[in-house]
């Protein structure tokens, strides 16, 4: 399996990841690969969780998910058609999910859909709320969606994005969450159901917290989380570093981060810095043809572990005048690349020569 | 006297009709502004001057003129011989949505008319603005068609034209040409970096301007050609998004801070280690700008560092030419030289 698979190593790289923004790596036998170095499922051969996104037409669904997933820049999502039919994407990523693009205006509690496989995987329900605009009836949309999921899969996460509140003030927002969060819970407890947890998340497209939102979202989903944010303590504390961040590049989302609290401005330098680098690659990542391939043997015959030099980890260092340093590395060569993002401190031992 | 300063000191008319963009393009080039950020900015009212610091004593003089009829008048009137002595460059913007496009075409002729008299060397360049507001389609023959008749009016006075849009990084290509006509030794920068690529065997050498992020110069040595003719405009773009983000990230109020970082606890954590974390903010709030960029991808390294007070350099070598401390080596040592022809540079102006 090892030998056969490593010519197809080399486009494992950032510049494949560029060229195709589709995720490139959908193997036909999936469960094959994930054996040795596929992305960590959470059971062998278990379908992938789905995160649905609901919410009343035109509260920006599709905006968000065009936005996250395929890198749209913000003002083009004006020109977005409505959404008709569910859209599934499959995501590949650290952790494979499908992304479920729901139309705002189909009801689907009228008794013609099979709510019990619709929640049935569903690892997270996203519900999106316009709070530009009258949120009443969405909330009681909202409510009866809550009260299905409660009868069939009561396992999903509910996470709340009150979206498109860029354009409103700071006060206004915190009122608006305030009330939306209040109204829910009056209803919920009405309800009977007042145990069920409900996240809330203040999102814009125009800034990162729409990214910031997905990273929480996406991190409750992770079996595996635990254990990470364990490694990146390990790696803050030993190597004297800030801050870390486990990226997922393609999407930007932040798959772990170690336990210090994370405030919104290193996480939007360090997105803002994969892309300078990923808009680096694809400019000087085109193909050298054959000359590259005679520099490569070379190395190869000379050095002899054709292994290490044939793959160097891909990395970065961007040094900034306050003496900050973000360094990034590509983590998992095999199939997802993966950026570990530490802002290091003015004079960590594993950087500045200075 | 006069003439050495007039040389080290370069006049640069920013025209065109009122609204056409001309003040947005110069606050995004020049002071680092986001493209989006341009919404505030009012009229400009009669003439902003605009001093900037360039290269090697270099000084451009940008005037700023606004673009209301009245003021045209007065250009073309009163104030003749004032606005258009001494011109190094005209840049001339267009609006591409502009509905009287005839009438706009009268006043750029007597601009020209006035710029033949005053400044008979001076160079023309004319910007078709807004092009983001065409459909990709339509955007090549709109421009041909624009320059085509633009070159017929320009009473035989040599023009250069670009289609520029803020929205893009055809911005700095055409702002990147129009600096390349002022640098008064572009084609030494040129030479020394040509051998510099030589010895330190790079693919790519690119010199940019520091605070505008301009190319200045750029070798090529690599045998498979680049896919992306514009690369260069294009790292602009992004290198300048990210020194934009850079300050903007931290610009934002400590207020923000507290909020962000959330609970109780942590307020009063923060009065209690106030000083110490205020101090470290400010540092931060400071920091606008990288030093240096290093990336090492599987099929190039990439390297940008400080070269002189004035300039930035990218270099990018071949996957596993040499080891990225020798490039920075190579860098350091390459430095000094080019410090010298910097100074030369400003002797030649005295």
């Amino acid at each position: 399996m090892t030998g056969g698979s490593r010519p197809q190593k080399l486009n494992y790289s950032l510049e494949r990841w560029m060229q195709d923004p589709s995720p490139p790596l959908q193997s036909p036998t999936p469960s094959k690969v994930s054996m040795q170095n596929g992305p960590i499922s959470r059971v062998r051969g278990a379908p992938r969780p789905r995160l649905l996104l609901q919410g009343q037409r035109r509260s920006g669904k599709s905006s968000i998910s065009s936005v996250v997933f395929h890198k749209m820049p913000p003002t083009e999502t004006l020109f977005l058609e409505s959404t008709t039919r569910i859209q599934k994407e499959p995501v590949n990523s650290f952790m494979d999910f499908q992304v479920w693009d729901f139309p705002g205006q189909i009801d689907y509690n009228d008794g013609t859909f099979d709510l019990e496989t619709l929640f049935g995987d569903t690892g997270a329900l996203i519900y999106v709320i316009d709070a530009q605009d009258e949120y009443l009836e969405a909330l009681t949309r909202l409510h009866q969606t809550i009260e299905a999921i409660q009868r069939h899969n009561p396992a999903i996460n509910i996470e709340v994005f009150i979206h498109k509140v860029d354009g409103l003030s700071d006060d206004f927002k915190l009122d608006t969450q305030r009330d939306i969060v209040q109204r829910t819970t009056d209803e919920l407890a009405d309800m009977g159901l007042d145990g069920v947890h409900i996240n809330y998340h203040l999102t814009s497209i125009y800034d990162h917290s729409i990214f910031e939102a997905f990273s929480k979202v996406i991190q409750k989903l992770l079996p595996e989380l635990g254990t990470l944010e364990n490694l990146l303590n390990g790696l803050v504390s030993n190597c004297r570093i800030e801050k870390a961040f486990l990226f997922d590049v393609l999407s930007k989302i932040y798959v772990a981060t170690d336990s210090s609290p994370v405030d919104v401005q290193s996480y939007e330098i360090c997105s803002d810095y994969i892309d300078v680098v990923l808009d680096m690659t694809e400019i000087y990542g085109y193909d050298r043809g054959e000359l590259e391939v005679s520099t490569v043997e070379e190395t190869k015959s000379s050095i002899g572990s054709s292994e290490d030099w044939s793959l160097p980890d891909q990395s970065s260092v961007m040094k900034l005048q306050n003496g900050m340093v973000l360094f990034l590395r590509e983590i998992n060569k095999y199939e997802t690349p993966f950026h570990l993002l530490p802002t290091a401190p003015p004079s960590p031992p594993l950087t500045l020569p200075s | 006297m006069e003439d050495s300063k007039s040389r080290r000191k370069k006049k640069v008319l920013l025209m065109g009709k009122s609204g056409s963009g001309k003040s947005s393009m110069r606050s995004i080039v020049f002071s680092n502004y986001v493209a989006k950020d341009t919404r505030r900015l009012g009229a400009t009212i009669d003439v902003e001057h605009n001093h900037v610091r360039f290269l090697g004593g270099l000084t451009l003089n940008l005037w700023d003129c606004g673009g209301q009829d009245a003021f045209i008048d007065n250009y073309l009137n009163s104030q003749r011989d004032h606005i258009f002595k001494h011109v190094e460059v005209l840049i001339y913007v267009f609006d591409i949505e502009s509905r009287e496009f005839d009438r706009d075409l009268i006043t750029y002729v007597n601009c020209v008319e006035a710029l033949r008299d005053n400044s008979p060397n001076a160079h023309i360049f004319c910007l078709i603005h807004k092009m983001d507001l065409v459909q990709l389609d339509y955007r090549d023959a709109a421009f041909q068609e624009r320059s085509a008749l633009l070159r017929k009016k320009s009473l035989g006075m040599e023009i250069t034209c670009f289609a520029t849009s803020i929205w893009d990084e055809t911005l700095y290509k055409a702002w990147a040409s129009i600096v390349y006509t002022l640098i008064p030794n572009g084609p030494i920068l040129e030479r020394h970096l040509t051998a510099f690529a030589e010895i330190a065997e790079a693919e790519e050498v690119i010199l940019f301007e520091r605070t505008t992020f301009l190319v200045i110069a750029h070798v090529t040595r690599g045998a498979v050609q680049n896919p992306f003719p514009d690369r260069f405009e294009k790292i602009s773009n992004i290198v300048k998004q990210f020194k934009q983000s850079c300050s903007y990230v931290y610009n934002i109020s400590q207020a923000t801070f507290v909020r962000s970082t959330g609970c109780a606890l942590k307020l009063i954590l923060w009065a209690l280690m106030g000083g110490w974390l205020t101090s470290r903010l400010l540092d931060r709030k400071m920091a606008s700008n990288f030093t240096a960029f290093e990336l090492r991808a599987h099929k190039f390294s990439a390297f940008i560092d400080i070269l002189t007070p004035n300039t930035y350099i990218l270099v990018v070598m071949p996957a596993n030419a040499a080891e990225s401390t020798t490039t920075l080596m190579n860098i350091a040592t390459c430095r000094k030289h080019f410090e010298k022809l910097e100074v030369i540079d400003k002797a030649v102006g005295r």
